[in-house]
């Protein structure tokens, strides 16, 4: 079957005054639809460049993605993106951020039928009651609510996340998360993102991507999490797995991540 | 005789209970953390024990005194530093130093600051602007001002929380040592389960509010000093990474009401904006359906 999202080849180099600089070099892989993909690697690494090409907000030096049989050329409704920092516009309401999109994306839709969507998005989110409210009446976490809302109402073929949760205080992560898979599986998105936290890449992802540390930072690992879904916490804490897989990751963290992989073979995935 | 107690203190803000019959008792030395989620009084707690406020009922006591007001035998890390933009790091400690210490002759009291600004290593930066160093830098600044005090307490309100994951462990390790050597008594508030069982004797949960309180504690008898790697094989500390963790989303499942509310997703797709615009009805996805299975 061939691959929902396929980047291939991908390389960026930024000019910098002590001359060119390869932030990411031969970066491959493929997600098939449905997945539920993470990037890990330490800050600075290149994940969020990788991240930044899917999304076509950065141009690829060399290389390229392919998203459900098309190129990838410039931003575009298909791919949602969520920041780290929620990038609302102060001046309106959650729901007017929202629609902002809405009314563009479903301009053959009723006025209506666009008010139903976001009004949707928003509850589910969690902020049924507060979608009234601007952005600085809102908590960061609300914020960010209001964030995944916004990119989940376009209906967008791949969902591209970018530390969304890095700035929230680790309670607040673990509720959004939750926020974060119950719309994916009930929408049935293909997800990619970017985090450095092993716990949060454990709990959402199908596959972990380790990334080698930059300049020239490529896929170092991939890493299978075949818990059953719906997860939740409690079970995944009782799991002895999940301990051997968490170790597995900060061991690639620790000691790994600062290699490239050798061209003679990666190191095989250590399953009992 | 506990070293600080708390009895049956309660704390409103206009209407609004915070915390209610918080009952808390640290003994001498202990490190003590305090584990709860965003907004539901933490600081709140941070604050009555430090005296900055006053509970509506119930008594805070250090040392069998009931606390009045704010004083050096407190010393508080606050989570935004709090150091004063137009003095370096010198002078910010040294600020401090003068007033609880004033009996001291200068050249002692200099040589005290400067102990200090060594512990937490930053000698080569003393006569550098709050500006000119870094988040992680800052935070040791306030650190080594509030130990320059010499209090009989420290209260850490959340004082890594505005840092990135590697500078936090960093400053974790370095908490810790200095603990280890000063033995003083600490408390900690955090929302991070894992920075608690790094650092804590004790982990105390804080349930969720209007009138949160603090539930049952947990006892941390992992071997000091911690190392983080060596931790993530231990079965203890998994068991109470768990427990924790449990104890705190089950106060968070409790907190949430079900509504019934009728929602409405109307099963249309959105349009390819690349395209010029067209005047027609919303494609809906049985429609493409449709479509594919025509091709195919």
């Amino acid at each position: 079957m061939s691959k929902f999202l396929e980047i291939s080849q991908l390389v960026k180099t930024f000019p910098t005054p002590k001359g060119p600089l390869t932030v990411v070099r031969d970066f491959d892989l493929g997600v098939k639809k449905g997945e539920f993909i993470t990037l890990i690697g330490h800050s600075g690494c290149g994940k969020s460049t990788v991240l930044s090409m899917v999304a076509g907000l950065t141009e690829a030096t060399t290389g390229g993605v392919i998203l459900a049989g098309k190129e990838v050329v410039g931003a575009g409704p298909d791919r949602g993106v969520v920041f780290q920092a929620p990038c609302l516009l102060p001046w309106l309401t959650a729901f007017e951020n929202v629609m902002m999109g809405v009314d563009q994306a479903y301009y053959t839709a009723s006025k209506l039928e666009r008010r139903q969507i976001a009004e949707y998005y928003l509850t589910i989110v969690g902020l049924g009651e507060a979608m009234h409210k601007r952005p600085g009446e809102l908590s960061q976490g609300m914020r960010q609510r209001c964030g995944i809302a916004r990119a989940f109402a376009l209906s967008p073929k791949m969902l591209l996340l970018d530390e969304p949760f890095g700035m929230l205080d680790s309670l607040t992560k673990y509720e959004l998360q939750d926020v974060l898979l119950d719309l994916w599986q009930r929408d049935q998105k293909t997800a990619l993102m970017v985090t450095h936290d092993v716990d949060e890449a454990l709990y959402l992802s199908d596959r972990v991507v380790m990334m080698t540390d930059g300049p020239e930072a490529t896929v170092g690992d991939i890493l299978e999490v075949n818990f059953e879904r719906p997860r939740t916490r409690k079970q995944l804490l009782e799991d002895p797995e999940y301990y051997r897989l968490r170790e597995y990751l900060l061991h690639f963290l620790n000691e790994r991540s600062h290699h490239r992989p050798g061209k003679a073979g990666q190191p095989a995935l250590a399953h009992a | 005789m506990a070293f600080l107690e708390l009895k049956n203190v309660s704390k409103h803000f206009g209407g609004h209970s915070v915390l209610s019959n918080v009952n808390l008792s640290i003994a001498e030395g202990e490190f003590v953390a305090i584990v709860g989620y965003s907004g539901q009084g933490k600081t709140t707690l941070i604050s009555l024990i430090a005296g900055l406020i006053k509970p509506d009922s119930g008594e805070v006591s250090l040392e069998g005194k009931i606390v009045q007001g704010p004083g050096p035998d407190r010393g508080l890390v606050f989570q935004n530093y709090s150091l004063l933009p137009w003095l370096t790091v010198y002078e910010n400690i040294a600020l401090a130093v003068n007033q609880v210490f004033p009996q001291w002759d200068a050249t002692k009291r200099q040589a005290h600051v400067e102990k200090y600004i060594a512990m937490v290593k930053l000698s080569h930066a003393k006569d550098r602007l709050p500006k000119q160093l870094s988040g992680g830098m800052r935070q040791r600044v306030s650190v080594a001002r509030t130990l320059a005090i010499n209090p009989r307490i420290l209260l850490l309100d959340e004082p890594l929380g505005a840092l990135d994951a590697l500078t936090r462990a960093t400053l974790q390790d370095e908490i810790a040592s200095i603990w280890q050597s000063e033995r003083k008594t600490v408390v900690l508030i955090t929302n991070s389960v894992d920075e608690a069982l790094l650092l804590a004797d004790r982990i105390i949960p804080l349930t969720i509010g209007p009138g949160a309180t603090l539930g049952d504690s947990v006892p941390v008898t992992l071997t000091r000093p911690r190392d983080r790697t060596a931790l993530n094989h231990d079965p203890e500390f998994k068991r109470l990474r768990a427990l924790v963790t449990n104890q705190l989303l089950g106060f968070n499942a409790a907190r949430k009401t079900s509504v019934t509310k009728k929602l409405i997703r109307p099963e249309i797709l959105p349009e390819d904006l690349d395209a010029p615009r067209v005047n027609r009805p919303p494609r809906r996805p049985d429609e493409e359906k449709r479509e594919s299975i025509q091709i195919a």
